[in-house]
């Protein structure tokens, strides 16, 4: 009797583990594309396929995908077929770090794209540049990551690997204030973070330029990104007098954080980045959500003229997920790869050479094209020359653009 | 303002929650010397249960005086059904083994719970909107009271009662006492101590599910990791009360809300701590009354019979 249970038990618990295993291989699949013969290269996509921020990840992952087979379709490199391998890092830098290791022992692996979360590129950055392999964000906003951990006084670029499509964090916080401020008209601010690279340092810089504008700061919070409890802090911010909240931080925590101050009874709008620009904020935070703020990278993609064709294009490829805050970005990251692979076997008379990492993390610095965010390229620190901005609202249970535009000091 | 009552009552609600799941490991752990460590995923299945029976099972737009009821019941049989399938399947085949098999075989639990309601519960891969009970917050002087708070308000202390007056006062509960105290010395005075275990993983299990209703009700979302952090700090106050001790539970649970808030909320305003006050914090300051409290009372606030389990 013992024996057949513990034999059932074991053969219940392999079935399982099997499960589990298809379920994790199913991610790092991507579309084979149709074939053309020639050389495969590959695109690395790293972000958090699974877990809270599976919103934001999984539309950067379809966009890549879309870039790639955008660019067999139009057999846009002679010879070369793209293809995608995803990685999911879970938003944590362990994951991510050892899904940078398998990249680059992957030969085919000619440049990467992500990840999501500054802290989790923080440990990527190295494993990449150790390996001269390419890497391009759509979403990182920390300012060190390009411009060294003393970026407010000496800027200087740590990783020449690594570029991103998406602003930093040194703009979008003080614009941001500036719309709160002047725009907003709101004075006392209470500020909310997760202690995490993009959330802290959101918080701060949006901080300096609020008090430097003349506002006040009436509290400040930083929250457990593993908590759902937020009572206390509610309470507080609700006690405290003020008349608007930032948040330096994600979705998963701004909504449930929103919904219990308004419960609490503080009838005040919650301020934050790039983080909270996704629908599972408006979803989480409940009816109370409106008039609500956040910033996000770039002019909406819907109304540019550069992106009817993506949105399209993404629409008619049937994907399940939406292409959410990074789309644009993603795809733009993922077609500068394949423009610095163009050049590269240009270069080569037609095919890939023997050193073709450097030689494309080369080219990125120097791409320049038009992009579904606009004009594509690259400042000598690796950040966008494209800086915009543009702050939405929570009206009617969606995101609206409000303003648009850049900071200037 | 003065916002002392207000933090008492978070804390309170907080620490109800954490009492209600609390519940759950200081009976197993009594009868069978048991942590079940896959207790805080059978907490988020009776959370899914219910998801289940609101969105699946009734029509929409039922009204949730209607509903909350039948979610209870679906919440619960979701969860004792796991419960007691864990029980039967995964530690009964290993009672007699070395104390350490089933730790970790209810560690692996844990993971292939979490991992099941992931793959297979529709668009579980992202946190789950829960429904919300209508009507305005209650204002009682300076605290304000959510709707969706007073279900555990009510819920906490009636299910405590329910649970004593079962425990002491019943025959099956009577039977639960003997098991603790001896198992073999109760098999030979005719308790069906097999029955007896089962009755502790499902009554759990129910304490479980209530507390996960809350938990919907409370914050408006559902996922499939809300257990794992609830279930430490669950665990934490069986400890902090006393484990084995059911009212210890409960007790360790309201104090350990209610050291949270209050480290959120007070710390920083002692000169010298700003940078230790925030709420990222409140669980070390909770970990450190627990540290505490087992150094001045290693049993535990409540505990009694820890020294003859040793």
């Amino acid at each position: 009797m013992r024996q057949r249970s513990l034999i059932a038990i074991t053969a219940a618990l392999s079935a399982g583990a099997l499960t589990l295993t298809a379920c994790g291989s199913r991610d790092s699949g991507g579309d084979k594309g149709s074939d053309s013969g020639g050389t495969v290269v590959t695109i690395g996509v790293d972000a958090p396929l699974t877990g809270d921020l599976s919103a934001l990840g999984l539309g950067i992952k379809n966009s890549v995908d879309l870039a790639a087979n955008t660019a067999n379709k139009q057999k846009f490199v002679e010879g070369v077929t793209f293809k995608i391998v995803a990685k999911d890092d879970q938003a944590q830098p362990s994951a991510g770090q050892q899904n940078a290791t398998a990249l680059v022992a992957d030969k085919s692996v000619l440049g990467v794209v992500g990840p999501l979360n500054s802290s989790v590129a923080e440990s990527m950055q190295k494993v990449f540049d150790d390996a001269k392999l390419v890497e391009v964000s759509p979403a990182n906003t920390n300012p060190a990551l390009t411009q060294g951990t003393d970026w407010a006084k000496t800027k200087k670029r740590p990783y020449t690997s690594y570029f991103r499509t998406a602003t930093t964090d040194a703009i979008q916080g003080p614009f941001a204030a500036q719309y709160v401020y002047n725009d907003a008209k709101k004075k006392k601010v209470f500020v909310i973070d997760d202690k995490k690279t993009y959330g802290a340092g959101l918080a701060a810089t949006f901080t300096a330029e609020f008090k430097k504008l003349g506002g006040k700061v009436v509290g400040t919070q930083h929250i457990n990104p593993d908590a759902k409890d937020f009572s206390a802090v509610a309470t507080e911010v609700k006690n405290s007098g003020a008349d608007v909240v930032y948040y330096g931080g994600e979705y998963p925590q701004a909504g449930p954080l929103s919904k219990q101050i308004k419960d609490a009874g503080a009838k005040i709008p919650l301020v934050g980045g790039d983080g909270i620009y996704a629908e599972d904020f408006i979803k989480l935070a409940g009816s109370g959500a409106s008039g609500d703020l956040a910033t996000s990278v770039g002019a909406p993609v819907e109304d540019l003229p550069s992106a009817k064709e993506f949105v399209a294009n993404y629409k008619a490829a049937n994907y399940k997920e939406d292409y959410a805050a990074y789309g644009g970005y993603s795809y733009d990251s993922a077609w500068s790869i394949i423009e610095a692979v163009k050049k590269v076997v240009d270069d080569n008379g037609g095919k890939l050479p023997d050193d073709a990492r450097a030689k494309v993390t080369a080219a990125v610095q120097n791409v320049s094209f038009d992009g579904v965010t606009g004009k594509v390229s690259f400042d000598e620190f690796g950040d966008a020359t494209n800086k915009q901005l543009t702050v939405y609202a929570v009206e009617n249970g969606a995101w609206k653009a409000v303003k648009s535009g850049t900071y200037s000091g | 303002m003065n916002e002392l009552p207000q933090q008492l009552v978070n804390g309170l609600l907080l620490g109800s929650m954490y009492g209600l799941v609390a519940i759950g490991y200081t009976m197993v752990y009594g009868i069978v010397q048991l942590i079940n460590f896959a207790h805080g995923e059978i907490f988020m299945t009776g959370a899914f249960g219910a998801l289940t029976v609101y969105v699946y099972v009734l029509p929409d737009g039922t009204s949730m005086a209607i509903a909350l009821p039948l979610m209870l019941f679906g919440a619960v049989m979701v969860s004792v059904t796991v419960a007691v399938g864990a029980e039967r399947f995964a530690y009964r085949p290993l009672r007699n083994a070395p104390r350490l098999a089933p730790l970790i075989t209810a560690i692996g639990l844990s993971l292939a719970l979490q991992q099941a309601v992931w793959a297979w519960y529709p668009e579980a891969k992202s946190a789950r909107v829960f429904p919300q009970i209508e009507g305005g917050p209650f204002e009682i002087g300076s605290v304000t009271i959510q709707t969706g708070d007073i279900f555990l308000l009510v819920a906490a202390p009636i299910s405590m009662a329910v649970l004593a007056y079962f425990v002491m006062k019943t025959r099956t509960g009577r039977g639960m006492q003997a098991t603790a105290q001896d198992p073999d010395t109760a098999k030979l005075m005719g308790v069906n101590t097999d029955r007896i275990i089962v009755i502790a993983f499902a009554l759990g299990a129910a304490f479980a599910a209530i507390g996960a209703v809350a938990y919907g009700l409370k914050y408006g979302q559902i996922d499939f990791r809300m257990g794992f952090i609830l279930g430490l700090k669950a665990f934490t106050a069986a400890v902090l009360g006393g484990i084995g001790n059911i009212y210890g539970a409960m007790i360790g649970g309201v104090v350990l809300g209610i050291a949270e808030t209050l480290a959120t909320a007070y710390i920083a305003d002692i000169p010298g701590m700003e940078q230790f006050g925030s709420q990222s914090w409140a669980d070390v300051w909770a970990f450190v009354l627990l540290i505490l409290v087992l150094l001045l009372r290693p049993q535990g606030l409540l505990g009694e019979r820890v020294a003859d389990r040793a």
